[in-house]
């Protein structure tokens, strides 16, 4: 009996965890808790502490800052790091705009995990550079 | 003592119907009943108890009953230290463990535990229908329809607590016996065993393994996290931790964060297959037994196709703050399912929910919920005057068991309204508090971060915008000092009266 992980192999997809080993991303899988929203809920508040990092597995959800949604995010897509790496409450409210699965590490995990999964902490480094260059690109 | 009614509630249509009789469904319906909300309670079982009339399989809680604390047993505060009795308003239906417990260990026995759910339903005249078989739901016009090995049932509102009791494997154990099916312990003599599981089951068993296994392995993909180290019920309870420092000290025990690749049957025993995330390395065990300690899944049956979401391994359903289906309107949930809810799970950490002493308080917020917004009833809500507002939001943090049980999950509320004056909202969910719109109010919450002691957190709502203000933690656990209300008048000092704004110290 070959024993299987459904997140595991859902997680395969991701670019994230692109570069995982089976059995790293059932650890993974196995260190990540599973969370479910409704269209609507708030999945990060504003100003408000002990965020964490989320990496949506179905669904759709919007950044919204002071009322005004700035962009989407969808399978893949992963939020809370920002908040998570510098200590300090996240600076938009993170909003379901359809029923929203994701997985979860809290804040205080996330230092230890990225340090034990060397090769997701380099994916998420480019994923931060991405997002710089796009910033640079739009304030130039 | 009152005997239970045999079979009351005759199939037919009911305004509300519970299906369950463990304590969040005990609980529920005694505070319906205290509401005067018409109900029916339907159950599988032959008596109360749910699933400690045959679990922990080591037959001991690992929740406590702290029988001396210098608090009269029947006062609220003492729900703080007894996190097994259900919630009376009065009489024999308060504190009920405290009374039957042998004083043997501040852990009940799990017979206790039956016992004392048991005392609880009599105590309080409890109604429920035993040997119901809930078979399966379908939809008509409004109502829900409840096939049951009695007949039909039929209601616009239904409250499911079924606990979370399902054995559950993943693919690839199916022939593996799981923790519910575990032998007499004494068959396990000199047997080596193999754990799949480092969770509090797998390590409830191993624990009752020790005096007689010749080896146990211990194993999963992460590794074991300790409640100790986490500051909440997050990882393995302080009760569990014996087999970990066998590990630690003595290896009679190994405790392996590995993938479990393969498990075969070898003769009388197994071939257990492992690879390490770490490096890739391939272990192969050949032991006696495997023990399947995966986890259980709530018992929903047909739930899902009415439209109920679920997540998780587990298969919880998705829930509002106030326990309803997040997909499913009219459908609710109590009991341990109740952690289908998560409510701000800040700092990762979750709600009691799971537990008897978190979900009993939920049951009651529920209780009041269905009244007002399905019965059309109006609870009574305490006035105030401006100046007692900081001492009892102080109080509560320091002495309220629902925030001391459901912590960033439960809070006291105030509202300061210009049409109602200042008033006492209750407890109410957080999630609900932060997320919805509503007059000015303050909400306090005792929070956690698993770091530093637990501090009061204080949400302020001001034209329908919510703010966060954390307090200093307090090593004593008490939050009624000067520096505390001080810090209350300069957090509130724009929400109340100016009245109250000058240090009443």
């Amino acid at each position: 009996m070959a024993v299987q992980d459904d997140i595991a192999d859902r997680i395969a997809g991701f670019a994230l965890f692109a570069d995982l080993s089976g059995p790293q991303r059932e650890q993974v899988a196995h260190v990540l808790d599973e969370a479910w929203f409704s269209e609507g809920e708030r999945i990060l508040r504003q100003g408000f502490s002990g965020s964490g990092l989320y990496i949506i597995l179905e669904g759709t959800a919007a950044i919204r800052i002071d009322g005004v949604d700035r962009s989407l995010l969808k399978a893949g897509d992963y939020f809370g790091e920002i908040s998570c790496l510098l200590g300090e409450a996240p600076v938009a409210d993170i909003v379901a705009v359809q029923p929203l699965r994701c997985l979860v590490l809290p804040s205080s995990q996330v230092e230890s995990f990225l340090k034990a999964q060397p090769l997701v902490m380099f994916r998420l480094l480019q994923g931060e550079a991405r997002k710089v260059r796009t910033t640079t690109k739009w304030l130039s | 003592m009152a005997q239970l009614e045999k079979l009351p509630f005759p199939p037919g249509r009911y305004p509300l119907i519970i299906v369950g009789s463990g304590p969040g469904a005990l609980q529920l319906t005694y505070s319906l009943g205290r509401l005067g909300v018409e109900h029916a309670v339907l159950s599988d079982d032959p008596a109360p108890g749910g699933m400690f009339r045959k679990w922990p399989v080591f037959q001991r809680m690992l929740s406590w009953t702290k029988p001396y604390t210098g608090l009269d047993r029947g006062s609220r505060t003492y729900e703080r230290y007894d996190w097994n009795s259900l919630l009376a308003d009065e009489g024999a239906g308060r504190a009920v463990m405290p009374r039957i417990m042998d004083g043997t260990s501040y852990f009940p026995s799990r017979p206790e535990m039956e016992r004392g759910l048991v005392t609880f339903a009599e105590a309080c005249s409890l109604r429920v229908r035993f040997g119901c078989h809930w078979e399966s739901t379908s939809r008509e016009g409004d109502d829900f329809v409840l096939r049951t090995s009695d007949g039909d049932y039929r209601t616009p509102l239904a409250v499911f607590a079924v606990g979370v009791a399902e054995p559950w494997r993943p693919a690839g154990l199916e022939g593996v016996p799981h923790y519910g099916e575990l032998r007499p312990a004494e068959t396990y003599a000199d047997r080596r065993v193999f754990i799949i599981g480092k969770q509090n089951s797998g390590f409830e068993i191993a624990t009752g393994l020790l005096p007689l296994a010749r080896q146990i392995v211990l194993a999963s993909p992460s590794a074991t996290k300790l409640s100790v180290n986490t500051h909440s019920l997050v990882g393995v309870r302080a009760r569990y931790v014996q087999p970990y420092e066998d590990w630690v000290l003595a290896g009679g025990v190994v405790v392996l964060d590995t993938s479990i690749e393969e498990v075969k049957r070898t003769g009388s025993g197994y071939r257990v297959r492992t690879r390490s995330a770490k490096d890739g390395s391939v272990l192969t065990f050949e032991v006696d037994d495997v023990i399947a300690a995966t986890g259980f899944a709530a018992p929903l049956r047909d739930l899902a196709q009415l439209g109920v979401a679920t997540f998780g391994q587990s298969r919880l359903p998705a829930q509002t703050p106030f326990w309803e289906s997040a997909t499913v309107p009219g459908i609710f949930f109590a009991g341990t399912i109740n952690q289908g809810a998560q409510g701000l799970k800040k700092h990762g950490i979750p709600s009691n929910s799971g537990a008897v002493q978190g979900y009993r308080y939920n049951a009651r917020v529920l209780a009041a919920h269905l009244a007002e917004t399905r019965f059309g009833m109006q609870l009574p809500r305490p006035h105030l005057d401006a100046t007692d507002v900081i001492p009892r939001l102080l109080a509560e943090a320091s002495h309220g068991p629902e925030l001391w049980h459901q912590r960033s999950y439960l809070a006291r509320v105030i509202l300061v309204d210009p049409g109602q004056g200042i008033v006492d909202d209750g407890i109410v969910p957080l999630a609900h508090f932060v997320d919805s719109a509503g007059p000015d109010a303050v909400a306090v919450a005792l929070e956690s971060n698993g770091r530093d002691d637990p501090y009061p957190a204080i949400y302020i709502r001001r034209a329908g915008t919510v703010t966060e203000h954390l307090l200093e933690p307090s090593p004593l656990l008490d939050f009624e000092s000067s520096n505390y209300t001080k810090a209350l008048i300069t957090a509130l000092d724009r929400l109340l009266s100016p009245s109250i704004s000058q240090p009443q110290l």
